[in-house]
């Protein structure tokens, strides 16, 4: 079975001439059904970009997104419908995602009566209510009617969950879809979508910047780390959390905060050369994290681009030097 | 019986947010009495067509309010009557020239590329063009003696600027998240822009049309002054051309004369004006639902 969605060479460049900027740089990896992968990195590191063009609101510059095998730039009309209705997004900023001139029955129903996911027109109350409850909105018939100024953040992320569900998505791109609200509900959110994840038989591309909350949401799941644009590792999230190899992602991995003191006290902090993060305008040659990495070695990584290498233990890494290193983040 | 019920809830939050600004209710209100006067009043107050010598030039009294003209006639009810072709002019131009701005300036932006290039550049040439002048030399070809037809020819040389400005909203608003929400649920650009987009520019819309209102007043009047349109009826506009032709500026008498029409017109442009204030509070439905 292919792939649901599959990212080859994606290639993203903003802007003309000198002031050109490569967002997202040839990033390649597979999404199977049923399967979550989290997509983590700091802001400006092209996860959103990329998050963008697999649901189809951007053009790639180069390369190219498969939608069940198939390049969506060369869909007919029809398959590109169905892919469009397949593959939704939910956004980061639930003050932005919804129409602040429509009350949530309008903004629930308007997909439901235009793709005649319902049989009446009087069907589609009914449905919306359902899906406002699938949500956790309850009681729903108090939520129907109100504005989107009238929610909390939280609930508007929910509506705006419960919006994407609408058209029945095999395929969800989260891009921060927590990063926005309220610490206290964050858990609840994420509980909620991995439900989904089994009642509506949905795919998670799950877009943070926080690799804690990556850990929780994808831990049967897989990880891709990117850096300025590449990726720099992936792989199963248990071996990427316990077994972390690019340095940038031993770093991630050592900057997220232990809740336990104990813990905390025995984690191993690693030591970056440079906390600046080099310009897109400006990225440095070679592996674009080598004026921060610990283990620069002078002549190889500042000459060309390590690609993306298997791991035995699973997933691929962009790091020749320490590729083959086992490290353990806690002593 | 849902519907009318939910008509009437919507009219009074309607009036209850227009009350929040004093100044702008004021000019809904008196935008209403013009309103009311205008096309109500000529059924109650006959056009006074009978010349009177001995009453040639009065001052405003109890028997003639707003005094009377070089032959005698009462001015009020003049004024009265002559209120509803300016009137009808100026809504059919702005409600034209509105819908023109709005449906392509929206379609521009939301657009992109080549179409957005071609209607920019029709309106920036278009822009160019002095207006008056044109008005004046177009209606030397053209005869617009039908009402409707002179609202349609100043909608279509008044929709330039407002077509640029909705342009430059609208694309704001196409990056926000729920315009890209709809691209993905796939909901078309119909819904995007007159349920996504429109909607949100509401407020300005509707004081761009108002202010549209107040130009097509002014060109019309400004169209009849010089004589370009012959407009039989006696509308402000041919009795303040009239009094003009007559020499009326230079006789003391004669100033109730010109003066009328001018206030008329002075006094509906300042209500609807700052009726626009109270327009801003209606359509915005962050206070809608705090009523």
């Amino acid at each position: 079975m292919a792939p649901i969605i599959e990212l080859r060479n994606l290639t993203k460049r903003f802007g003309k001439g000198k002031e050109t900027v490569t967002a997202v740089d040839a990033v390649s990896f597979a999404i199977e059904p049923g399967e979550t992968v989290c997509l983590v990195g700091e802001s400006g590191c092209g996860k959103s970009t990329t998050g963008r063009m697999v649901a189809g609101l951007l053009d790639p510059t180069a390369g190219e997104v498969l939608f069940e095998g198939k390049s969506i730039s060369k869909l007919d009309s029809t398959a590109f419908r169905r892919y469009r209705q397949s593959v939704q997004i939910i956004h980061q900023d639930p003050y932005s995602s919804l129409n602040p001139t429509q009350t949530i029955r309008e903004i629930i129903t308007a997909p439901l009566l235009r793709h005649n996911k319902v049989k009446k027109r009087g069907d589609a109350e009914g449905r919306a209510l359902a899906l406002l409850e699938v949500v956790d909105l309850t009681p729903a018939r108090d939520i129907i009617d109100k504005y989107p100024h009238q929610l909390s953040g939280g609930q508007r992320q929910r509506v705006a969950v419960a919006r994407a569900l609408t058209v029945d998505p095999k395929f969800i791109v989260a891009d921060e879809a927590v990063s926005m609200v309220d610490v206290s509900i964050r858990v609840s959110i994420l509980t909620m979508l991995a439900r989904l994840k089994q009642e509506f038989d949905v795919t998670f591309l799950f877009i943070t910047h926080d690799l804690a909350l990556a850990k929780y949401f994808a831990w049967e799941g897989r990880i891709t780390v990117m850096y300025l644009g590449r990726v720099v590792e992936d792989g199963p999230t248990q071996r990427l959390i316990t077994d972390a190899r690019h340095p940038y992602t031993q770093a991630l991995l050592s900057a997220v905060p232990e809740a336990d003191p104990e813990l905390a006290h025995h984690k191993r902090q690693i030591e970056l050369r440079g906390a600046e993060i080099p310009s897109l305008l400006a990225l440095p040659p070679g592996c674009t994290f080598h004026p921060r990495c610990p283990y620069f070695v002078p002549g190889q990584c500042d000459v060309a681009a390590p690609p993306l290498e298997p791991v035995a233990e699973g997933g691929r890494v962009a790091c020749p030097v320490r590729k083959l290193e086992h490290i353990s983040l806690l002593v | 019986m849902g519907v009318i019920r939910g008509f009437f809830r919507w009219l009074s939050t309607t009036l209850k947010l227009m009350t929040y600004n004093k100044a702008g209710f004021i000019g809904f209100l008196a935008t209403c009495s013009i309103l009311i006067v205008c096309l109500i009043g000529p059924f109650f107050i006959p056009l006074d067509t009978t010349t009177k010598i001995d009453q040639i030039y009065q001052p405003p009294s109890a028997e003639h309010w707003f005094g009377t003209d070089h032959q005698g006639r009462d001015i009020f009810s003049q004024i009265v009557h002559g209120g509803k072709d300016v009137i009808y002019v100026a809504v059919v131009a702005a409600f034209l020239s509105t819908a023109i701005a709005v449906t392509f300036g929206t379609m521009s932006a939301f657009a992109g590329g080549k179409i957005d290039g071609a209607i920019m550049g029709f309106t920036d040439i278009f822009l160019t063009i002095p207006q008056f002048p044109l008005l004046a030399v177009l209606a030397a070809f053209i005869t617009l003696d039908n009402l409707t037809y002179l609202g349609i020819f100043l909608g279509l040389l008044g929709w330039a600027a407002l077509l640029r400005a909705v342009r430059a909203q609208a694309l704001s608003l196409k990056e926000r998240d729920f315009v890209e929400a709809a691209r993905a649920l796939d909901l078309g650009t119909l819904h995007i822009v007159f349920r996504e987009l429109v909607p949100n520019m509401m407020t300005y819309i509707v004081i761009s049309f108002t202010l549209a209102l107040t130009a097509a007043v002014y060109t019309q009047v400004g169209l009849v002054l010089l004589g370009l349109v012959p407009v039989s009826s006696s509308n402000w506009g041919v009795m303040i051309s009239m009094a003009w032709t007559q020499g009326a500026i230079f006789f003391r008498d004669a100033m109730w004369r010109i003066m009328m029409p001018i206030l008329a017109i002075a006094l509906f442009q300042l209500s609807v004006i700052t009726m626009t204030r109270s327009l801003e509070l209606a359509f915005n439905p962050r206070l809608r639902t705090m009523v």
